[in-house]
């Protein structure tokens, strides 16, 4: 070999393994979920998922507590939700929920210690609207949780605040008196829509406001006057959007719910795809109903940069799983948890 | 001592360099004087310059710089002015056509202003380029070819940031100035005009696109493999028996039974990379304003492959009354 040649060689081959960086290294398994020739396929990195699984573990749930004795809102005062539970199972449910949420912090991160009735730290009226939330999903959206249904754990992991959760992105520095450098509301590297430069708020659109998803027509040809299909192509990138987030949230391809050859066509895709769909509209229920009624009980330091609350999608609970925690019936040791509370 | 002979001699002859043949009369002169570079010479031709720039050529920089310039400039402004968020997210920026709201009229400087602005100059820069194209190939006194080539590319270029938004009414379904960014456009255009993959003329496209890699790969392999007979000096071996060229011929045609002719495998060639946009062209332009989902439409004409659907058939939740 040619001296020249081999320098040649020797200088391209960093300059290859700079571009095979961001790669991830074969084998990758690859599962079929649907009929053969369809490409309907699940790709995984095992060692991914090695690690993922270490990471979505539910806690082992303490004794079931004895429904004996008083009840809690008969011993305690201001117990407005779980005043039912015996006085052990509110101790349990209470110690549960320190060890969910505020596991450094103890009672403290939400009770005056002094005097633990009352409601003067702001954490405490939220965690009990969690609850309520909770209870709602357990209750109203099992065609979404099914039967496995949800803790405080399920988000919070540990957490004061769960990892993921979404806030309208805040403007430009100069948005306001520039006539340059307009974003549209994407093109930018964002990881909220899996680093694509695709628009990078998909929330507000769909998981808050419910503007519509679908966006393919149902006939072949352009049809005139009324009946035409006005969705645009930026509309269908804002779709895209909140796919490629879906799909990053629960660490999937797109074959999980889709045949790709028709994205819209529901007769092809798979089950999984009716459970996203309860899922969408469950979010958007969870942001309205529970989450934006907070605004003002948030300290402002608490909020975002345009002053709304946090607010929940897929990846709240999925954290890069399937199913939160891999399906881990974790809910069923909290019956409280399970139906929303008389008032 | 090695001699200069055919393609694959590495030695690089040097000697006085020469601006070329005489210009006719009315042109302009020719710019910079020539020197060489030894490893571009391991490419290519080893003299650089000088080159005619010309009343058009000097247009079509002047636009096609102001084009760039605005790009830049925006993609700067859209991350505050950060230069360094500017190298780092470079692929991801964009300069964005209006939002459908504003239709085909004249937007706003901020929502899209620049789009249409930029989209004016960069099309005066290349049609001005492709004048030249042409101009310089006729005062070489040689067909036209390449510039009709660069037309059809042109076709495309058109259809997709002009023709289309025309026909669709609104400039928003032009194709945003960015790397990743006309990417993701065209995903989602193939995702709301469901599946250009059915579109049949996207089909004809990738045929000629490929086929003309193909061709290349073909006749590139066999110029070179007939090198040793001086194959690159063909119209001069093309009447005589046993030359470069009519070995280059015997080998496909003991191969495959046909050949081309040396000329014939240029036309070949040059329709298959010219159809390649004059097609995808003719896909694009009835993308929603013929043709509103290409799947449909493909199975209208019956030539999707029906599978075997899941058990139980999974049906729209919306359509079932499911809440909310």
């Amino acid at each position: 070999m040619k001296k020249s040649l081999r320098i040649l060689l020797i200088a391209l081959l960093p300059a290859a393994a700079a571009l095979l960086s961001g790669c991830e290294r074969p084998p990758i398994e690859t599962v079929q979920t649907g009929y053969r020739g369809t490409g309907m396929e699940q790709i995984y990195n095992p060692r991914t998922l090695l690690k993922q699984a270490s990471l979505n573990q539910a806690p082992v749930a303490p004794e079931a507590a004895s429904a004996d004795g008083p009840k809690a809102k008969e011993i305690y005062q201001n117990v407005q939700v779980l005043g039912d539970l015996s006085v052990a199972q509110f101790s349990r449910h209470m110690a549960s929920i320190t060890q969910w949420v505020s596991p450094d912090e103890g009672c403290a991160y939400c009770h005056n210690v002094q005097n633990f009735a009352e409601d003067t730290k702001y954490t405490k009226v939220v965690a009990r609207r969690m609850i309520q939330m909770t209870q709602r999903v357990n209750q109203d959206w099992k065609p979404h949780v099914a039967e496995t249904g949800v803790t405080c754990y399920t988000c919070h992991r540990g957490n004061n605040i769960p990892t993921n959760v979404w806030f309208a992105p805040k403007d430009r520095k100069y948005a306001s008196n520039s006539v340059m450098g307009d974003l549209a509301g994407q093109n930018l590297a964002s990881k909220s829509v899996g680093l694509t430069s695709l628009p990078f708020d998909p929330f507000t659109p769909y998981l808050k406001d419910a503007a519509p998803i679908r966006v393919n027509g149902d006939t072949a040809m352009v049809l005139r006057g009324d009946a035409v299909n006005r969705s645009s192509t930026k509309q269908a990138e804002h779709t895209y959007g909140l796919m490629v987030h879906m799909s990053e949230s629960l660490g999937v391809n797109c074959t999980y719910c889709h045949n790709t050859r028709n994205f819209a066509s529901w007769e092809e895709s798979r089950p999984q795809r009716v459970t996203a769909w309860h899922g969408i509209r469950m979010a958007r229920d969870l942001n309205n109903d529970y989450m934006t009624p907070l605004t003002d009980t948030f300290p402002p330091h608490r909020l975002g940069p345009k002053g709304d609350v946090a607010k929940v999608n897929c990846t709240t609970c999925h954290q890069g799983a399937y199913k939160p925690l891999y399906g881990a019936a974790m809910a069923k040791d909290f019956p409280e948890l399970q139906a929303l509370a008389k008032p | 001592m090695a001699e200069y002979q055919n393609l694959f001699t590495s030695v690089q002859p040097v000697g006085p360099l020469h601006d070329g043949v005489p210009l006719p009369r009315g042109d302009d002169k020719r710019t910079g004087t020539p020197f060489l570079v030894h490893l571009l010479g391991r490419i290519g031709n080893a003299q650089i310059g000088p080159i005619y720039l010309g009343t058009l050529g000097v247009a079509s920089l002047l636009f096609g710089t102001l084009a760039f310039n605005i790009i830049g400039f925006n993609m700067l402004a859209s991350v505050d002015w950060s230069p360094i968020e500017l190298i780092r997210q470079l692929f991801w920026l964009a300069l964005e056509p209006p939002p459908p709201a504003f239709g085909l009229s004249i937007p706003p400087l901020a929502q899209g202003g620049w789009w249409l602005i930029v989209g004016f100059l960069l099309t005066v820069s290349i049609l001005l380029w492709w004048t030249r194209t042409y101009r310089r190939a006729r005062q070489l006194g040689l067909g036209t070819h390449v510039a009709w080539a660069y037309a059809a590319a042109i076709w495309l270029f058109l259809v997709c940031g002009f023709f289309r938004p025309i026909m669709m009414g609104s400039w928003s379904e032009a194709v945003p100035f960015g790397i990743f960014p006309h990417l993701d456009w065209v995903s989602a255009l193939s995702l709301r005009y469901g599946n250009l993959f059915y579109n049949p003329f996207h089909a004809l496209s990738i045929v000629f696109l490929y086929g003309s890699v193909l061709l290349f790969a073909m006749h590139g392999a066999t110029i070179l493999a007939v090198g040793r007979y001086g194959g690159e000096r063909e119209i001069e071996q093309i009447v005589d028996r046993g030359t470069a060229s009519e070995r280059a011929g015997l080998f496909w045609r003991w191969t495959m039974g046909f050949n081309a002719t040396m000329e014939s495998i240029h036309r070949w060639a040059w329709w298959f990379a010219v159809l390649c946009p004059l097609v995808g062209g003719v896909g694009i332009l009835l993308t929603g304003t013929v043709v509103d989902n290409w799947y449909l439409w493909s199975v209208k004409h019956h030539v999707v492959p029906a599978y075997p659907l899941g058990n139980p058939v999974v049906l729209d939740p919306a359509l079932l009354g499911a809440k909310p």
